[in-house]
């Protein structure tokens, strides 16, 4: 397999190094996505599918994101922020042309080139189709080497689901199944109403040749493994990312250890098998 | 005397002459010498100019949530157990800046901190202590992104440890197979002999720099007698240790992450982080980012943090672990358990410091047991 890429400046993985900021996307009301470019003179920006940076906001501080743009595009580094706190909140005011410390990638990698020859199906709640979007790019750029590829989501309301327009054009390939559901429909939405583990079956796919990929909360990951062990997904062939505080994202701050495993550098992508015993303890 | 015998198993033996030179040879050699020295009625490490800065005849008592020094060692140097403080604080102080960064318009420079130049020499450790240091390199010093500051200071560190002469009253580093003899991890080790007539240290180099070091001092060979009376006083502390870890505490803590235990023990435990910020091997910080008040300069200061916090664990949400129970057993289980999954090595070295510096006395070695036979019930 192909090993991961990793921080460039491995000397001094602490130092953020400056990125400007290309373009500017306000997806929801809370959410907002940044096209980022290293400064003259850098390197391209290898990642994988699944790897995360972590972002500076100058003299703010610093959050752990996930990479959400195109792996085959390595001049362009995309991330998909909620501002839920002081740093994300500080970066939603960022304008273009404006600088953005990143330290990365970080950690592990959704398993896409392992799964070649078998169905996939991904499985995204909220802002955690961010995280998947990357793999989506990667199958959807290598389409012949997959099987039934299904894309299932979950939003809080239809005016919370990210990437809608992408979802709309993945949607009317005849090569991929999508579906979407809301927690709560408003007027106009005619679409699924419920948990996002209801839509689990849709779209078909063979339970002895699948690879599952899930982001979301925890909760929702749970209940979704729970759906795709009944229908005959064995937990091997489940992969989920998790996520935790971190401060340092190499495996020295401690913020992020979720019994044995480093989440920064062990996850954030863990087959599930791996982690299941840890998983359903509380508070772990 | 003169020293024949640049051989590393080769034992020596040096009198306070020769242990006041040994302190400024490392002087000499650029080396701040830390030792603990009895200051705040506490072992609290500091700089020494010389062995008047040791201190004398001073012993300690120390159980569960109680520490006190103590008169009654004679003309001893080192006849008191481990202090509050690990030596990690000048290996990882508690507060270090990582780097600062300029503003120029709507971008930043970061003005990185030079590597550390930090040279230390490191006085009095016990064993239990370099096993601590065996155990943070395997956190820091690693491939391809170690800590570059810890690995610069671990590097030009000198260790001159001492071999334990009284088992401390929370010790169990003999149930670690941590000490209380300096096996390995140090330059010179020191044992300390008195009799009624003399006061000298039986001295051994554990490495190239520890016997260079040796060659420049008074010295003279060590008789049998010495080498089989510095064997017996180790014995003896090995001996005399009261507390004892369970051997299998790694797999007893992993079956035990549901147990109701935990619920008891929260009753007790204060969640105050005493224990992580005396344990040697902790390594958990937070990051601070600081700017001046014209907001041109930012700063990230690295600060010593403790999973015993309710922002520790913060995430979007809430905090993971919310129950003092969740918090104790996340120290205990990384501890004894999580440590051996992470760095092949259980994270505790049996120094006792937890025991001794928690107000409620709580017990790293009872709570252990106790999960363990409490599987017997079931």
């Amino acid at each position: 397999m192909t090993p991961l890429p990793a921080i460039a400046d491995a000397a001094e993985p602490m130092v953020p190094i400056p990125f400007r900021i290309e373009r500017t996307v306000k997806n929801l009301s809370d959410t907002f996505t940044v096209d980022l470019r290293p400064e003259e003179g850098r390197k391209p920006f290898h990642f994988a599918p699944g790897q995360f940076n972590m972002l500076y906001q100058f003299g703010v501080g610093e959050v752990p994101i996930s990479i959400s743009g195109d792996p085959q595009d390595p001049e362009t580094l995309v991330h998909t922020i909620r501002a839920v706190g002081a740093v994300t909140q500080a970066m939603a005011g960022m304008k273009r042309g404006a600088v953005m410390g990143v330290r990365g990638p970080f950690g592990s990698a959704w398993p896409v080139e392992a799964v070649e020859g078998s169905d996939v199906v991904l499985v995204a709640g909220g802002v955690g189709l961010a995280p998947l979007r990357p793999a989506i790019y990667h199958i959807l750029a290598n389409r012949a080497r997959y099987g039934r590829l299904v894309i299932l989501y979950g939003a809080r309301t239809p005016r919370d689901i990210l990437f809608r327009a992408e979802l709309e054009k993945w949607s009317s390939r005849l090569d991929t199944f999508v579906d979407v559901t809301v927690d709560r429909a408003s007027g106009g939405w005619h679409g699924n109403v419920g948990v996002v583990t209801k839509l689990i079956g849709r779209g078909g796919f063979d339970p002895d040749n699948t690879a599952a990929m899930i982001c979301g909360p925890e909760t929702m990951m749970r209940f979704t493994i729970q759906a795709l062990n009944d229908r005959g997904v064995s937990n091997e062939r489940i992969h989920v990312s998790m996520e935790r505080n971190m401060k340092c994202a190499v495996g020295f701050c401690g913020h992020c250890q979720f019994g044995g495993q480093f989440v920064c550098r062990d996850g954030p992508v863990f087959r599930f098998d791996r982690i299941e015993e840890m998983f359903l303890v509380r508070e772990l | 005397m003169t020293s024949r015998h640049p051989n590393t198993q080769h034992k020596s033996v040096i009198d306070a002459d020769g242990l006041q030179s040994l302190i400024g040879v490392l002087r000499d050699e650029g080396y701040q010498v830390i030792a603990p020295r009895a200051s705040d009625d506490a072992m609290v490490l500091g700089q020494v100019n010389g062995i008047e800065d040791l201190p004398v005849g001073v012993r300690d008592e120390q159980d569960g949530g109680h520490y006190r020094l103590v008169p009654g060692g004679g003309r001893a140097l080192f006849e008191y157990g481990p202090g509050p403080q690990g030596w990690k604080r000048y290996l990882y102080p508690p507060e270090e800046r990582l780097w600062r960064a300029r503003r120029h318009g709507e971008s930043f420079t970061i003005e990185e901190d030079s590597q550390s130049t930090d040279k230390y020499a490191f006085l009095g450790v016990r064993a239990c202590d370099l096993r601590a240091m065996e155990v943070q390199d395997k956190v820091f010093d690693r491939e391809p992104q170690g800590d570059p500051r810890y690995v610069a200071r671990r590097k030009n560190a000198f260790v001159v440890a001492v071999n334990c002469a009284r088992a401390g009253g929370t010790c169990f580093c003999v149930s670690m197979a941590s000490g209380p003899r300096a096996k390995d991890g140090f330059d010179v080790s020191l044992t300390e002999l008195i009799d009624d007539d003399r006061h000298v240290f039986l001295a051994e180099a554990g490495s190239k720099k520890g016997v260079e070091l040796l060659e420049r001092i008074d010295r003279r060979p060590a008789s049998d007698t010495e080498m089989s009376r510095a064997d017996a006083i180790v014995s003896q502390t090995a001996e005399s240790m009261g507390r004892e870890m369970i051997a299998d505490a790694e797999h007893v803590l992993a079956r035990n992450l549901e147990s109701d235990h935990w619920e008891t023990v929260a009753d007790r435990c204060l969640t105050c982080g005493n224990c992580t910020l005396v344990c040697p091997t902790c390594f958990c910080t937070t990051v601070e980012d600081v700017t001046d008040l014209s907001g041109a300069i930012a700063e990230r200061w690295r600060k010593w943090d403790s999973c015993y916090s309710m922002d520790f664990s913060y995430i979007h949400g809430g905090s993971i672990r919310r129950e003092g129970a969740a918090r104790y057993r996340q120290w205990i289980a990384h501890k004894l358990s999580f440590w051996h999954e992470q760095f092949g090595i259980s994270g505790c070295v049996g120094c006792g410091r937890c025991i001794t510096w928690c107000p409620v006395g709580i017990d790293i070695t009872e709570e252990a047991r106790t999960l363990r036979d409490g599987e017997k019930d079931l």
